[in-house]
């Protein structure tokens, strides 16, 4: 087996790819520093010159817009220098290959690739193929992970929680098609959250989904019982289209978030969601609006978070 | 010419020889003795005589896909890796479906003047699953068998008439088990590795559902069946029962999944992107338990050359295959150590079982068979690097292992096509 592609020969971030896989202390090295840049993204002027004269190049293979704009705020406030490519509609519909690409961006001396790809594993191809000095960060990739946005949650569950350790966390929905999930379950196994729970229905989770240290429920109201943290998946309006669930309101019935079913969770239990939401099909408004929801922080947070990865990866 | 193997261990699987002595080759065949002085003497002292290996599946590219491979890089690792008789799957571009194209590719082939080819003809027009072949013709052109190579027959009632129509001319059929609907759009086996890493899935039942699928329609036709690239445990114990039903079947595996499994794709390793999927530890232990007892009666290359450009790829976008010509060898040869079998035992899998498959007359040492032979020294190291590879596909999961096996010498109808010295 290979060394973890995303740690250097000391042990240390050189690129993010994915949660699965990184050691405790740096999971907490990134919550930590994200946390000092909390008080920056409050100044009046929002700015440190820790990747000043340094380029981010935004690599989007996949159409996004708020991913994209975190992390271009996130390298702004870094004092980097930003470019946005949206691949989507230029060089891939040419016919170059991914590798050529990079290629072509690395020779405009690039020092941070942010890539996000509808292909699990794309980044990790990136990774293996760029300079030394370039580094990649990984905005979502296929169903694989989605490394950054489960930072943010895990940094938003601190926030509130303080500590994983006797916490009950119920992550509810497309496990099967969710990036945010894994990335997510593997972030709160590593840091040692006692029980993580996954809810939804069979046909919306992955095969051996238990391999990866989560229980498994069927039944939603079961399930949430007890819960601290309730993280709402987004369920794509595609899915409804296979043979994979009969329609958005018998879903929404067994396996949307109502105040209802909340109230089964523990009484300052919190409510996530990594956006965008579909109000009524897996989050009543009543819900997404109220005194439990936290979905709003969690944006602020995620841009400490993605400023404290990009200046651990590539830092002056 | 007359040729002179000396003093090398000779293995014939087919008679269960083995000993040290001498093989001698007179007007292309094995004979008893030679009559008179040799043209040529091979000294194989310390090395292995054997068949040369019959590989059941290895896919040429031509015609139509030259950028990946081409018959000349092709014949040439077939004869340096040891194989002396392929057979090539049609799903070239245009898919062998046509007579003219067969024809061609037999005499381009022959005029290469170093493995003997096998063409395997489409089963459907297009390989489409809709419209069978025309069969006759395409044996008459040279055709030993017909298949769908990795594309679907969907439709089961084209899949009964072909299956059907092909019995009635005892023509046999190879297919692999693969239900489309359920392995759509998967890329790996439907398990946990599949999960961590967020590939689609193939459910192992896709392969059995298919497979009972195929072995209740052998029941219905009478249809000669050999079942391509076995994939599970499950389907293993299939054929084991199928088998011991008396039904006129026969299977074989992927060296590599004898090998590998879903573990094996570490990080998103493009190089273990194969059809069928590589499934679990369990199933790869269940395949080659059941080559090493025969219910899975041989192993093939599944030799499939994919260009750099098609393979360096995110994981699900790549090219599926492996090159494998080359490796058939050594790679049937560290399975067989590992499962402690003896050496005639090993290179019956890939020589006198695949011969019986194909109904060809090579494949042993008998007096008076084709002298296909090749002498090999089974200890020396072969370090797969992209150098060491004649195919043009240098796409290996094994690349930068230390493999063990290296053929010295390859002769087809008594003339030595390849030789190492």
């Amino acid at each position: 087996m290979q060394r973890n592609p995303q740690l250097n020969a000391n042990g240390e971030l050189q690129h993010l790819l994915s949660i699965e896989g990184l050691p405790r202390e740096v999971l907490l090295q990134i919550l930590g520093t994200a946390e000092s840049f909390i008080g920056v993204t409050e100044r009046e002027v929002k700015k440190v010159p820790l990747l000043r004269g340094k380029s981010v190049f935004n690599l989007f293979f996949e159409p996004s817009t708020r991913t994209r704009t975190t992390f271009e705020i996130a390298a702004k406030r870094l004092s980097a220098d930003v470019i946005n490519l949206n691949i989507a509609v230029s060089s891939q519909s040419k016919g170059e290959s991914l590798l050529d690409t990079v290629a072509n961006l690395s020779a405009m001396h690039a020092d941070v690739f942010v890539v996000r790809h509808a292909s699990s594993g794309a980044p990790f191809l990136i990774a293996r193929h760029v300079k030394p000095h370039e580094h990649v960060i990984n905005a979502g990739d296929g169903r694989h992970a989605h490394p950054t946005q489960g930072l943010l949650d895990l940094y938003t569950i601190r926030h509130y929680k303080k500590d994983f350790s006797r916490l009950t966390v119920a992550v509810v929905g497309d496990v099967l098609h969710s990036r945010v999930a894994r990335s997510l379950i593997h972030g709160l196994t590593t840091l040692g959250t006692p029980e993580v729970r996954v809810i939804g229905p069979q046909t919306l989770l992955p095969a051996g989904v238990g391999s990866l240290g989560v229980s498994v429920f069927h039944d939603m109201r079961e399930g949430l019982k007890g819960c601290d943290v309730v993280v709402m998946l987004r369920l794509q309006n595609e899915r409804m289209t296979g043979a994979l669930l009969p329609s958005a309101q018998e879903y929404f019935k067994n396996y949307g978030l109502s105040a209802e079913k909340l109230a089964l969770a523990k009484p300052d239990a919190i409510v996530m969601h990594p956006g965008p939401m579909n109000r009524g099909v897996e989050i009543d408004s009543s819900v997404a609006d109220g005194p439990h929801s936290v979905i709003l922080p969690q944006v602020t947070f995620g841009i400490a978070v993605r400023m404290a990865v990009m200046s651990i990866v590539a830092g002056n | 010419m007359k040729i002179l193997i000396k003093g090398g261990r000779v293995i014939d699987p087919a008679s269960g020889r083995d000993a040290v002595g001498d093989v001698c080759i007179a007007d292309g065949r094995i004979a008893e003795s030679l009559s008179g002085k040799p043209d040529r003497v091979l000294d194989a002292k310390g090395l292995v005589v054997a068949p040369g290996l019959i590989d059941l599946a290895a896919r040429l590219r031509e015609p139509g896909l030259e950028y990946k491979a081409t018959l000349e890089s092709e014949m040439d690792a077939a004869v340096a890796g040891g194989v002396t008789s392929l057979a090539c799957p049609p799903d070239t571009d245009p898919p062998l479906d046509e007579p003219g194209l067969v024809d061609m590719l037999r005499r381009r082939a022959k005029a290469l003047e170093r493995a003997r080819l096998y063409p395997v003809g489409a089963l459907t027009v297009r390989l489409a699953g809709q419209r069978p072949t025309e069969m006759a013709e395409l044996a008459e052109a040279g055709c030993v068998a017909f298949s769908q190579a990795n594309a679907a027959i969907e439709d089961t009632q084209v899949l009964w008439r072909a299956m059907q129509y092909a019995a009635t001319f005892s023509f046999p059929v190879w297919l692999r088990a693969e239900e489309p609907w359920l392995a759509k759009g998967g890329v790996a086996h439907d398990g946990e590795v599949a999960t961590r890493l967020g590939l689609p899935g193939i459910p192992a039942f896709a392969e059995t559902i298919a497979l009972g699928t195929l072995l209740e329609l052998v029941r219905a036709t009478g249809c000669r069946l050999h079942v391509c690239r076995l994939s599970s445990a499950a389907a293993a114990a299939m054929m084991r029962s199928a088998k011991k039903e008396g039904l006129p079947v026969t299977c074989d595996v992927g060296i590599h999944h004898v090998h590998l499994c879903d573990m094996d794709l570490g990080y998103f390793d493009s190089h273990c992107r194969i059809d069928p999927p590589l499934r679990s530890g369990r199933d790869r232990e269940a395949l080659a338990q059941a080559l090493a007892e025969g219910t899975i009666d041989c192993a093939v290359s599944d030799h499939t050359p994919v260009d750099e450009d098609h393979k360096q790829l995110p994981f699900a976008e790549a090219d599926p295959g492996a090159t494998g010509l080359e490796l058939l060898l050594p790679l049937a040869l560290r399975w067989g150590a590992e499962r402690k079998l003896p050496l005639a035992t090993t290179l019956a899998r890939v020589t006198s079982d695949p011969a019986r498959v194909l109904g060809v007359s090579s494949g042993r040492l008998a007096s008076g068979a084709p002298a296909d032979v090749i002498v090999f020294d089974p200890q020396a190291p072969f370090r797969v690097t992209p150098e060491a590879l004649r195919s043009q596909g240098k796409n290996s999961p094994f690349l930068g292992y230390e493999l063990a096996g290296r053929v010295r010498a390859t002769l087809v109808a008594g003339s030595v096509v390849f030789e190492q010295r």
